[in-house]
Order: C-alpha cells, then sequence, then structure tokens
C-alpha cells in the first residue's frame, strides 16, 4: 500500500487447472511480448522455465568454486597444522605428509561445496522473503496444493490492467485476480 | 518359472490426485487427532530418552570408570553402539541421493523418513565418541583445530580426527539435504494450517517459498547437486569409519576389506532400519497407498545384496587368516569362532549370513510381517558384528600375558538403551509435526501411474511433458 493509502497493483494473476494449460499459457503470454511475470507451480515442471526463458546456470559454478575453496582451505589447514604450527617429529618422518591429509580435504570439499549449494540457491532465489505480494491472493494458497498460477506484473511495460486482464482470460484462465503490491 | 511382469507394479496406489496426494500426507500432521497411540509410543521413547540422560549425568560426575571398559578392551560399547548408529544412518542418505541420481522414483515415498532416521541416528552415534574422550568438555581442542592460547593442535595423522570431519560433515550435509526436501512441502503446510501458531511456524521454515518457476528451476539444480555431493559423502564416511579400525594393526582389524565391507554393512544394517520403521509406520498412518509392497519388495532385494556383500566379507576375514599364515591373524579367527565370544560371532552368521537367504523367496519379500521379523534379526545381526569385531580382537591380541575380558556394564547399557530411546522420540516427534513422506516429489508421481510416462521423468522426478500431469477435476 501506498501512504495515501490506495492500494497499487503488483500484477494480475491467472489460475489454471492444469500445469499443461499453465506452460501454454506462459508461452503465449511470451510470445505477445510480456517479459516481467513470473509462473508459480506445486511441483517443478521442466518446460515452464523455459516457457518464460528465465535461464539461470550460475549455481553450479558458484558450487564448483565453493568446492574448490573448501579443499585448498581443508588442505591449507592440515599443512598449517602438521608443519608449521605444531610440527612433530615421529621417528624424522616428514611433516608434509599429504597421504594422511586427503581424507579431511575431502571431507572440506563435500561440506562447502553442500553449504554453498543450499545458501546459494537460497540468496539466488532471494529466500527467506518475508513478505510477498502473490500471497495477497487468497486463491494463492493453493499453488501449494494443485493450482497454477500466471502472473504478469505491472512494471512490464505492455502491461494494462484491461487489456492485460482480456488477454489472460482468452488463454482459459480459471479466475484472473488483481495483485495487490 | 514364473513369468516376470514387464511393468512393475505402481509406485503409487492409483487413483490418486495432487489435491488427494496433499491433503492426505498434510491432513497427517495438520487434521488428524494426535493417537493414543502415538502418545503410548513417545511415552515409552521418552521414558527411555530419560535412562539416557541418567546414563550421562552419572557418567559425568563418575567418569567413565562405570562402563565395563578397561585395558585391552578400551573401546568396548562406546565404539560399537557409534558404529552400529552411524551405519544405521546410511540408508537415508542412499534413498535420497544414490537412488535419485539412479532415477528410481519408488524411493520418493521413503526418502523423507528416511533421511530423519539418518539425521536422528547420527546425533545418536556422536554422543558416544564424544562421552568416550572421558572429558567431554575439553574435547573441543581434542577434536576441532582452532587457535587456542595453549597453542595445541590435533593431530591430522590420525583416523580419528578424519571421523571427527567426516561424521560432523555427514551430520551438517544430512541436515541440508533434509531441510532442502521440506521447504515445499513446509509452504505447503503453511498454506493449509488452521491454527495462526501452525501458520507463523511452517510459514518462518518455508522462508517465503512460493513455488515460482525460477525457484523451483534453481531448487531442481541445487537438489541434483546435493545428490551429487553425498553420494561420494555417503560412501566416504564408513570408509572412514573403517579406518578407525584398518590403519591400525591390530590382528582382525588391519585389512584392506574393511573400508567396503564397513560400507556394505552400513546400507544393510539402515535399509533393515528403514524396514523396521516403515512396515508399522505405513500400517498405522494407513499410508499403503503410497509405501506399496514394491517399495518393500524394493527394499528386502537391498537387503539381500548388500548381505551378500557382507557375508562375503566374513568369508574373506576368516579366508584372509587362514592365507596370511600370520600367527596372531589365525588365532584371532579362532579366538572369535570357539574363544569366549565365540557364540557371538554364530549368532552373528546366522544373523546376518543365513537369515537375508530368506529374501531370494519372493512370498517372503512380500510378506510384512516376516520381513518385519528379518529386519529386526538383521539390526540385531549388524550390532552382534560390531561387537565381535571390537571385542574379540582386542581382548586377546599379541602377548597373552596382556589379554582380559569385556563386559558391559548396567550404565553401558543405560547409554545404550537411552540413544535408542533418543532416536525414537525424535522420530515421533517427527511423524507428528513434519510430513513424513514428500508431498511435492509425490505429487510428481500422479502422472506416472500410466506405464508409458514412467520413463520421462527427469533426476527428481519431474514430469517432463506436462500433458503427463493428469488434469484434476475443479474443486
Amino acid at each position: 500500500m501506498k501512504p495515501s493509502g490506495r492500494p497499487t497493483v503488483y500484477g494480475l494473476m491467472a489460475e489454471f487447472e492444469t500445469a499443461h494449460a499453465l506452460v501454454e499459457a506462459a508461452r503465449r503470454a511470451h510470445d505477445e511480448g510480456y517479459r516481467k511475470m513470473d509462473a508459480y507451480s506445486p511441483v517443478p515442471i521442466e518446460e515452464l522455465h523455459d516457457a518464460l526463458h528465465m535461464h539461470d546456470n550460475r549455481l553450479p559454478k558458484l558450487v564448483l568454486a565453493g568446492g574448490i575453496i573448501g579443499g585448498l582451505g581443508g588442505y591449507s589447514l592440515q599443512y598449517y597444522v602438521a608443519a608449521i604450527a605444531y610440527p612433530l617429529n615421529v621417528g624424522g618422518r616428514p611433516l608434509h605428509s599429504w597421504p594422511m591429509f586427503i581424507p579431511v580435504t575431502f571431507e572440506t570439499t563435500i561440506l562447502v561445496a553442500a553449504l554453498t549449494t543450499v545458501l546459494g540457491m537460497l540468496a539466488l532465489n532471494g529466500l527467506p522473503q518475508p513478505f510477498h505480494p502473490v500471497f495477497n491472493v487468497p486463491r494463492f494458497a493453493l499453488a501449494s496444493r494443485n493450482r497454477f498460477f500466471l502472473c504478469i506484473e505491472s512494471r512490464d511495460p505492455k502491461f494494462n490492467v484491461d487489456d492485460t486482464r482480456r488477454f489472460l482470460e482468452s488463454l482459459g484462465a480459471r479466475e484472473v485476480t488483481v495483485v495487490e503490491d | 518359472m514364473t513369468q516376470i511382469p514387464r511393468v512393475p507394479p505402481p509406485v503409487i496406489a492409483p487413483g490418486h490426485t495432487f489435491g488427494s496426494v496433499t491433503d492426505k500426507i498434510s491432513a497427517i500432521v495438520l487434521t488428524r487427532k494426535t493417537s493414543l497411540g502415538w502418545w503410548l509410543g513417545f511415552g515409552i521413547a521418552f521414558a527411555l530418552f530419560n535412562v539416557l540422560m541418567v546414563s550421562i549425568v552419572y557418567l559425568l560426575a563418575v567418569g567413565t570408570g562405570i562402563w565395563g571398559i578397561n585395558i585391552p578392551v578400551g573401546w568396548g560399547f562406546a565404539i560399537i553402539n557409534f558404529v552400529w548408529w552411524i551405519g544405521i544412518g546410511h540408508a537415508g542418505t542412499l534413498i535420497s541421493a544414490i537412488l535419485l541420481l539412479f532415477k528410481q522414483t519408488w524411493r520418493t515415498s521413503i526418502n523423507r523418513f528416511a533421511e530423519a532416521m539418518t539425521l536422528f541416528a547420527v546425533a545418536s552415534a556422536a554422543i558416544f565418541p564424544i562421552l568416550h574422550t572421558g572429558r567431554p568438555w575439553l574435547a573441543i581442542y581434542w577434536l576441532f583445530p582452532y587457535p587456542n592460547t595453549m597453542d595445541v593442535w590435533p593431530q591430522f595423522r590420525s583416523p580419528l580426527i578424519w571421523d571427527v570431519f567426516a561424521v560432523s560433515t555427514y551430520a551438517t550435509v544430512s541436515l541440508l539435504f533434509w531441510f532442502v526436501g521440506l521447504i515445499p512441502d513446509l509452504a505447503t503446510l503453511r498454506d493449509r494450517s488452521e491454527s495462526k501458531v501452525g501458520r507463523v511456524i511452517y510459514g518462518a521454515l518455508a522462508m517465503g517459498w512460493r513455488g515460482s518457476a525460477i525457484h523451483w528451476h534453481r531448487y531442481e539444480t541445487a537438489y541434483l547437486l546435493l545428490a551429487g555431493l553425498a553420494t561420494p559423502l555417503v560412501v566416504s564416511v564408513h570408509t572412514i569409519v573403517s579406518f578407525d579400525f584398518a590403519v591400525s594393526v591390530v590382528p582382525g582389524w588391519h585389512a584392506t576389506i574393511f573400508p567396503p565391507y564397513f560400507v556394505a554393512g552400513a546400507i544393510y544394517s539402515g535399509f533393515a532400519m528403514v524396514l523396521t520403521l516403515a512396515i508399522p509406520i505405513r500400517k498405522i498412518y494407513g499410508l499403503q497407498d503410497f509405501i506399496t509392497e514394491r517399495h518393500l519388495n524394493n527394499m528386502a532385494k537391498i537387503l539381500l545384496v548388500t548381505g551378500l556383500i557382507v557375508a562375503y566379507g566374513y568369508m574373506i576375514e576368516a579366508f584372509m587368516a587362514w592365507y596370511s599364515a600370520n600367527t596372531y591373524e589365525t588365532y584371532m579367527m579362532r579366538n572369535r569362532m570357539t574363544g569366549p565370544y565365540g557364540g557371538f560371532y554364530w549368532a552373528l552368521i546366522v544373523c546376518n549370513g543365513l537369515t537375508p537367504q530368506l529374501l531370494w523367496i519372493k512370498k517372503i519379500r512380500t510378506n510384512t510381517l516376516l520381513l518385519f521379523l528379518i529386519s529386526l534379526i538383521v539390526n540385531v545381526g549388524m550390532w552382534l558384528e560390531r561387537f565381535v569385531i571390537v571385542v574379540t580382537s582386542l581382548h586377546r591380541d599379541f602377548l597373552p600375558s596382556s589379554w582380559g575380558r569385556y563386559a558391559p556394564t548396567v550404565w553401558d547399557w543405560g547409554l545404550y538403551v537411552g540413544t535408542i530411546g533418543l532416536f525414537l522420540s525424535l522420530l515421533f516427534l517427527f511423524l507428528r509435526f513434519l510430513p513424513m513422506i514428500s508431498i511435492f516429489e509425490m505429487r510428481t508421481l500422479v502422472p506416472d501411474n500410466a506405464p508409458d510416462a514412467r520413463l520421462k521423468s527427469s533426476p527428481t522426478g519431474v514430469a517432463q511433458s506436462p500433458t503427463a500431469i493428469a488434469p484434476e477435476t475443479a474443486r
């Protein structure tokens, strides 16, 4: 809500009954020229982000970097401890006994990579997010059960409440609702 | 010869829709009345948990002298139970990660509680070595490398320190995997909860998940990556646990067979525990639609395969004792079979070597009562295996003058029974407050009812063709 008290429009949300209808609608909305939109579904749908032309391949790269940092960090830690900070001479054996450092190096690689995977996924998704306008639509609770939603946002240059509503209705939406900000 | 069916039986009973799957699983948490049986089960588990508390307090007050351990058997119950619990945990990760990578969609209905089982088993396991250090409040600087004022650091050439890193990494990654899998289901519970407290708690845990297409896209990537990371991890954990034994020079421990034999044993005991838990749970909560006979049959087959690997391990141990022509190894094996603990060895052979052979018979694999009994026998057998490995090798090693005997005390038993209480208490709380079956992954199985659609699944069981998703009747 704006300070004036009048709710602003975040976008228009169309509800669909099947995943197929949602993917088809997303595809047609993209063809129509809409860009600022998002689709919501109770299950991951392989084609949906393709239909919306949304791609993000940053996560695997982040995880690779995390794994490398974890591996190097783990090995360096052991080298520092065993050879520099606390050298123990056991029968003249080398301080830098690298084969003995492999198990811990492996574990720290996995640990940092896994932490990067989860924290990276949450960060890229912008989660945790205490509030989002789509939750203003009462029926949106079904997005985590069995309904499929497409929301065209008002910041899209082509957005116009009446035209966009007509367009969404033409896609066979069960219901089109205004999403208040 | 019986005819082999081409299409395996369904992993979810026919007739389910997105809505019915969601409602059925979330109702257990949200609307179903907490049954008397739950209170009874939780009450017993919580009483046992209090045995754990008492055992720990008395141990901290008096010291490890209250246990049966002494020289030469300094490991005793603490290590036996640690290895037993850690092994049980392995099935959860195997089901959630390895079966995911192998595109086994049947894993979907059992992975959530198997992962929970992993977490609780690892928690139970971790108690033992920490208490076994004798003064756990000092164990922080013994176990973890941090710059302390004494300028003392852990010894990274010791398998015991590797174990610290392996187990703590394993606990962390299992928790992450479990929690990531829960996020979409927590959102479902948030949206469906009738109570304000429920909405706030589930809402906070769901972190604002809204099922956006791009979020799902990254989520799927993250889930696959986690599975890829957890797979080598789970193999490494019990390998490193076996190094605790194999890197030493004690007869019966110093063997190259130990890592694979331990990993197979871990999966074996873990699947036994999954069956021990799944069979009563599906009956009590009426989940036969989701945990079908196919699941039990498949798990029984894995039990049989890993049981054969474990039996092979026993044979190789005996063979190497003879083939090495090493006096101490040969004596260790003879002592193991005919010495004071010989009865334990033969009991373990019966439990782990012979009993699972019954699973060759399909009638037994699909008989839930027999399967339940076999899983209990295997749990006991795997505990006996660890007892035999730890005790028979230590109590008579090289010098007859330093031989001794080991017997657990009531406090050993108290701590052991207490961790079973901890494990079961956590499990009962989990069954009550969180969805024990992954709701969103079960939704993806709905279209898989059609036999042709089964092959079209992507790694997490996502239907690749939207047309394969069954349309729903309007509410």
